[in-house]
């Protein structure tokens, strides 16, 4: 079980309100994403739920008992550190059964558990070496290893893959979804990239500033955001998001684009290609619209035209509108 | 520094330094051994010939000389006890978030900065004085006899001296190798479920192991040549119950004006100081590797 349900949490650093105040109810077996740019709380919020930090006020509860001022050892989390944070001293084993070790297990009972995670992390090869002898992916599968031994009510990754290169990164991303279909165990995971968010993620919670945004599932992120930071946040390249006499053609101040909704070939405006970008599947290019600013276009298969080129764009998709206050109309 | 001109311009030009340290080196430890097969008294008129080992056999024959090399493996095992133990332990209390951190790891630090017969002559005179000493005072007030620290408990007296000298060192070495510990190592054994005390235990010890040996190798090399405090307090005594090596050279050479077996005596410090220092490399010199 890992049903966790926030009421008010409150979070202050002295005179700094890094968490004015949010309510989040996390069912069980849920692959949650808590994402938004940099310092918006998204990792406060998480070492407020893992038990690293006091609430200022506020309750926590974790399967409908009060967690509140729990010792982290108590909650019955564990949580995957960006660093990783293994024992340097402590071999692959030691660093795996640790958790055990300080639950006071039966030696047998701990090197079954071991054996058994190294197993579907594929790190039975590797159980003698130390976190130092290990590449960056390697230590990764060992810092889940050593919270899944534990069999906890839900897993807490605080930006798992950022130490991790790109190719790297895309591969861990699924095992840690697949981890999470074969075990359906509650997962917390605190990511600033929207991509990692929308391909894991049952559930995105979007902050921003300590607030929460939108809670939703990917696609209605995607299809129906409720104001422009969620707008512009999902959705990658950015939506192009216009104010002015055009916005107001549709009755709103603001309106939003996607860049896949864009057409080129014909359409009602008219500019001149800045950037073009040809990665062969898709093609990104920049337009400068007068009137409207800069565009980004994202067409699919190749597009044949370059800097300085004059094309005509159309919306062929969805128009999202928003007020003057940046809520969707 | 990989092709053969440049390694061989590398050494040639280290060269002269090595031989420097080198000839550095080796003339007083030769002029060592020399005078230590010689009969050199300073006081008698027949100050030359070869004697042999004669000056090595009146070491190990003296009664004082095995006492003394006990003195200081007591004095050199004592003090790194203490250190490293209290070290750790007010490194753990430095490395808490307080106000006046900086005052306050200033005042830790400072008795590293009193000279050693000064801070022997502080000891003696201001804490273990049976009139006028601290302890005296405190004794008096719970209607005790003061104790008389350097008369009963000479070598005692002397570890605690030297210890609080050396304290600070250690302590030092100890916080800045806390500082470099990630906060996420321990935050992750918390919520793996590890006690203050496994923390300390699973955690901290281990990755303190390096500054502890540190602290241990540096310590051993200056507590074996120990001499300004014992001269300054017991000069060895009473009888030679707080004399170590390096006083029972001086003693030779100063005081019996014996060149010849302060010589043989300083040859038997370096092979005492050799041994240890392999026992330590042995026993922990492996900590030092990254």
């Amino acid at each position: 079980m890992g049903k966790i349900q926030l009421r008010q949490v409150r979070k202050s650093f002295g005179d700094v309100h890094v968490i004015p105040g949010i309510d989040l109810d996390i069912e069980d077996g849920e692959f949650v994403v808590f994402v938004g740019p940099s310092g918006c709380g998204k990792s406060t919020l998480l070492r407020l739920i893992a038990g690293l930090e006091d609430t200022t006020s506020g309750v926590i509860e974790i399967d409908g008992n009060d967690a509140t001022h729990l010792p982290p050892a108590k909650r019955g989390l564990a949580m995957v550190f960006q660093s990783y944070a293994l024992y340097p001293h402590m071999t692959v084993r030691k660093n795996i059964a640790f958790p055990l070790k300080m639950a006071g297990m039966s030696p047998e009972e701990q090197e079954k558990r071991v054996e058994r995670a190294a197993k579907v992390l594929n790190l039975t090869n590797y159980l003698d070496r130390r976190p130092g002898q290990l590449s960056g992916g390697q230590r990764q599968r060992v810092a889940i290893g050593r919270a899944i031994v534990r069999e906890p009510a839900a897993f807490l990754f605080d930006e798992p893959l950022s130490n991790l290169d790109a190719a790297l990164r895309v591969g861990m991303r699924q095992e840690i979804s697949e981890l999470h279909q074969s075990l359906k165990t509650t997962m917390i995971y605190v990511t600033h990239d929207q991509v990692e968010a929308m391909t894991m993620a049952d559930k995105i919670v979007v902050l921003n500033a300590g607030n929460i945004e939108q809670v939703g599932s990917p696609l209605t992120l995607y299809h129906t955001p409720k104001n422009i930071f969620v707008a512009g946040f999902i959705g990658s390249p950015r939506m192009n998001l216009i104010e002015g006499p055009e916005a107001a053609k549709h009755n709103a101040h603001t309106i939003g684009i996607r860049p896949e909704h864009i057409g080129v070939g014909d359409g009602p405006w008219e500019g001149v290609v800045g950037l073009s970008e040809h990665l062969g599947s898709d093609s990104f290019i920049k337009v400068d619209v007068p009137g409207l600013g800069v565009i980004n276009v994202r067409a699919a298969g190749e597009l044949n035209v370059h800097h300085g080129d004059r094309i005509k764009l159309a919306p062929t998709g969805k128009i999202h509108r928003f007020d003057d206050k940046g809520l969707a109309l | 520094m990989s092709t053969q001109s440049t390694r061989m311009a590398a050494r040639f030009m280290v060269a002269p330094s090595v031989i420097v340290l080198f000839i550095w080196m080796i003339v007083p430890l030769a002029m060592t051994a020399y005078f230590s097969f010689r009969l050199y008294r300073l006081l008698s008129p027949d100050r030359t010939g070869w004697v042999g080992f004669n000056n090595y056999v009146w070491f190990f024959n003296s009664p004082d000389f095995w006492l003394a090399l006990t003195n200081t493996l007591l004095l050199v095992g004592g003090v790194l006890v203490i250190t490293v133990v209290l070290g750790i332990l007010i490194a753990l209390l430095l490395d808490q978030p307080v106000k006046g951190q900086g005052v306050l790891r200033i005042l830790v630090i400072a008795p590293f900065f009193v000279m050693p017969p000064v801070a022997a002559s502080i000891w003696e005179n201001l804490f273990m004085h049976p009139q006028n000493g601290l302890f005296a005072a405190i004794a008096r007030g719970f209607g005790a006899q003061p104790i008389l620290f350097l008369e009963n408990y000479p070598m005692p007296s002397v570890i605690g001296i030297v210890a609080w000298e050396w304290l600070p060192f250690a302590t030092l070495i100890f916080v800045t190798a806390l500082q470099s510990l990630s906060s996420e190592q321990l935050e992750a054994a918390e919520m793996d479920g590890a006690s203050a005390f496994n923390r300390f235990r699973y955690i901290i010890l281990p990755h303190l192991t390096r500054a502890i040996t540190v602290v241990i190798l540096i310590q051993t090399i200056f507590l074996l040549g120990i001499f300004g405090e014992i001269f300054t307090t017991t000069q060895g005594g009473p009888g030679s119950a707080s004399t170590t090596l390096p006083y029972m050279i001086f003693k030779q050479a100063i005081v019996a004006k014996d060149i010849g077996r302060a010589a043989a005596g300083g040859i038997i410090a370096v092979i005492l100081a050799n041994i240890v220092a392999y026992f330590l490399m042995r026993g922990i010199g492996r900590h030092l590797d990254a």
